[in-house]
């Protein structure tokens, strides 16, 4: 089984579904978009923050304010990736063409992170540039200290994003109940938990609050609280999380009759 | 050639297949017969390695499905006709499936073509009728021009035109000397497609034979005659060492191994009144009937009518012939 012959066959499947192009806009334009609006809503009201909050201002972070919410676009991306599979019963047909379970997956899910990355990376460069132009003066360039490492953090995050909700639905084998799982868990439980003080010991090691560190070049803002971790250190645990979720995929996958 | 060997799937206590052993020969339709839940369609996933046996092996040209490449190439199935994406077309959606075992594109167009779906290549699959998928079903079989074709229920739900191309279809690709391994619940379907028979029940297999050596055991041929002078006609019949069953229900003399000429003869030469002489021929249907009635999973229990019950009322008759046939079979 040559494992290029089953890459082409996933682009084809990934290219020829009206999903793909649909979530992957959503996740751009509401990235874009929401970060757009936010900046020039701070660049307008820049003379009313405290003096710490212009101390530590991160013109680059704020430029990816949109995103928590475009990620949901491309948690919905990665589960119907991999969820459609088992909804339309085409997994028996797939299986039947490409026997083995490791090809079969990893085929699907690099292919589907390879254009996850592509769109995950143009919507940080995007929303980083027109985020900076209307942040105008309070603005940062791209060249200063850490921002590249930032801007293309924010890529790799959105590309990890969906590989993770990958990994989940292939372990849940249901879009409807990975969606059920996915959206309030990011929406919600790990954002109010990231909120207390109590429970947020817990909450920063949640994959999107470890991952979207890399996206920081200002540390300790005042509405942020120092974490045991830095921003590689943090996409390093977010990595785990997405191993964790693939590697329970692959086996259940494996394991499973289809 | 595909050869199973032990074969046997157990869901928790409820055991689906149970030690299935039989070979499926090149060149000729092999029936795959059973009734619902009788597990066909869990032994055919497991031919394709979609489900892990918990016993036994399957063989495809001597090889376990997994180790081989490009598996389109050697064996092509039709499980389930729904078994493709909705959203995308019938031609992308073969695509995929060509791609992913480097058969050229332009078979996509061949395979869409013999199943005659040419027309709505481009268009998404969800909106196909039961027939139209099954015809999809089909041409993503036929991709990879396998010698092995494996069809689940093939005619589950087709029109009689679709019927009858299934059945030529079936036998054309037998006839370029291909494997042929379709599954059925229809005795009478399978008598015009199939040339071997495989029968199980409740997973574990009732007969191996060919069609012919199935007709022969199980069409029984006899004779019914009705009289208002019954007993005459039996006093008769017992002088010239004829054997007649009557059958309470009907009324009628059943007689075994007589020419209808021969009866109607001997009724005359002794000026007996006949209101009835026909030969007859129990159904294919029957004897499958009565080969699975012990493992039919869910019986009706219609009231009056129930088919295993009726068909017992007949036993008598038959039934030792039956008791034959099925101590050979199993």
């Amino acid at each position: 089984m040559a494992f290029t012959a089953v890459l082409k066959s996933e682009w084809t499947k990934i290219r020829t579904v009206a999903s793909t192009s649909w979530t992957l806009a959503c996740a751009l334009l509401v990235t874009v978009g929401i970060s757009a609006l936010l900046c020039s809503f701070v660049s307008s009201r820049f003379k009313d923050m405290s003096a710490a909050e212009k101390l530590t201002f991160d013109p680059t972070m704020t430029s990816f304010a949109g995103m928590s919410l475009g990620q949901l676009a491309m948690i919905v991306f990665g589960v119907l990736v991999v969820g459609t599979e088992y909804s339309s019963g085409m997994i028996r047909t797939s299986l039947a063409a490409v026997p083995r379970r490791a090809s079969f997956l990893f085929g699907k899910l690099t292919v589907a992170t390879a254009l996850a990355l592509v769109v995950g990376l143009a919507t940080s460069f995007l929303s980083f540039f027109l985020g900076q132009a209307l942040l105008g003066d309070h603005g940062i360039g791209i060249g200063e200290d850490n921002v590249l490492r930032a801007v293309a953090g924010a890529g790799v995050y959105m590309a990890l994003i969906a590989l993770f909700s990958m990994g989940v639905t292939a372990v849940l084998r249901s879009s409807i109940l990975a969606l059920g799982i996915l959206m309030p868990f990011f929406f919600l439980i790990s954002t109010i938990l990231g909120a207390f003080e109590a429970t947020r010991k817990v909450a920063q090691y949640f994959p999107d609050q470890a991952g979207s560190k890399i996206m920081e070049t200002v540390t300790d803002t005042t509405n942020q609280v120092h974490a045991p971790y830095g921003p590689w250190g943090g996409l390093g645990i977010m990595l785990l999380w997405v191993l964790a979720a693939v590697l329970g995929g692959y086996l259940v996958l494996k394991k499973r009759d289809a | 050639m595909i050869e199973l060997e032990g074969l046997t799937k157990r869901f928790g206590a409820k055991t689906a297949v149970d030690n299935l052993s039989f070979q499926v020969r090149p060149g000729v339709v092999t029936g795959f017969l059973g009734p619902n839940g009788a597990g066909k369609s869990t032994t055919m996933r497991m031919m394709l390695d979609l489900d892990n046996p918990t016993n036994g092996t399957v063989r495809i040209d001597g090889k376990h499905y997994r180790d081989l490449t490009e598996p389109l190439k050697h064996i092509g199935a039709l499980l389930d006709a729904k078994a493709m994406h909705g959203g995308r077309s019938a031609y992308n959606n073969l695509l995929c499936l060509a791609e992913s075992n480097r058969i050229p594109r332009s078979r996509v167009a061949e395979v869409l073509d013999l199943v005659g779906l040419t027309p709505v290549a481009k268009k998404k699959s969800k909106g196909f009728s039961l027939g139209m998928g099954q015809r999809l079903g089909i041409a993503s079989a036929l991709l990879g021009d396998p010698e092995i074709l494996m069809f689940d229920e093939p005619v589950n739900g087709l029109d009689p035109e679709g019927i009858l191309w299934i059945r030529n279809l079936m036998k054309g690709l037998a006839a370029e000397g291909r494997t042929i391994f379709v599954s059925s619940h229809l005795m009478s379907e399978m008598a015009l497609t199939a040339d071997h028979l495989v029968v199980i029940g409740q997973g574990r297999l009732l007969a191996d034979l060919s069609m012919s050596d199935f007709i022969q055991q199980n069409s029984r041929s006899y004779v019914r005659l009705r009289t208002p002078q019954q007993e005459r006609l039996k006093d008769v019949l017992h002088e010239a060492g004829i054997d007649a069953v009557s059958v309470p229900a009907t009324g009628a003399l059943e007689i075994d191994g007589v020419p209808a000429e021969r009866l109607g003869e001997l009724a005359a030469q002794h000026q007996i009144v006949l209101h009835e002489l026909s030969p007859q021929r129990a159904s294919l249907e029957e004897a499958f009937m009565r080969m699975t009635a012990d493992s039919v999973e869910y019986h009706a229990h219609a009231p009056g009518t129930t088919a295993p019950a009726g068909a017992a009322t007949a036993a008598p008759a038959w039934g030792a012939g039956y008791e034959a046939t099925r101590e050979g079979g199993e």
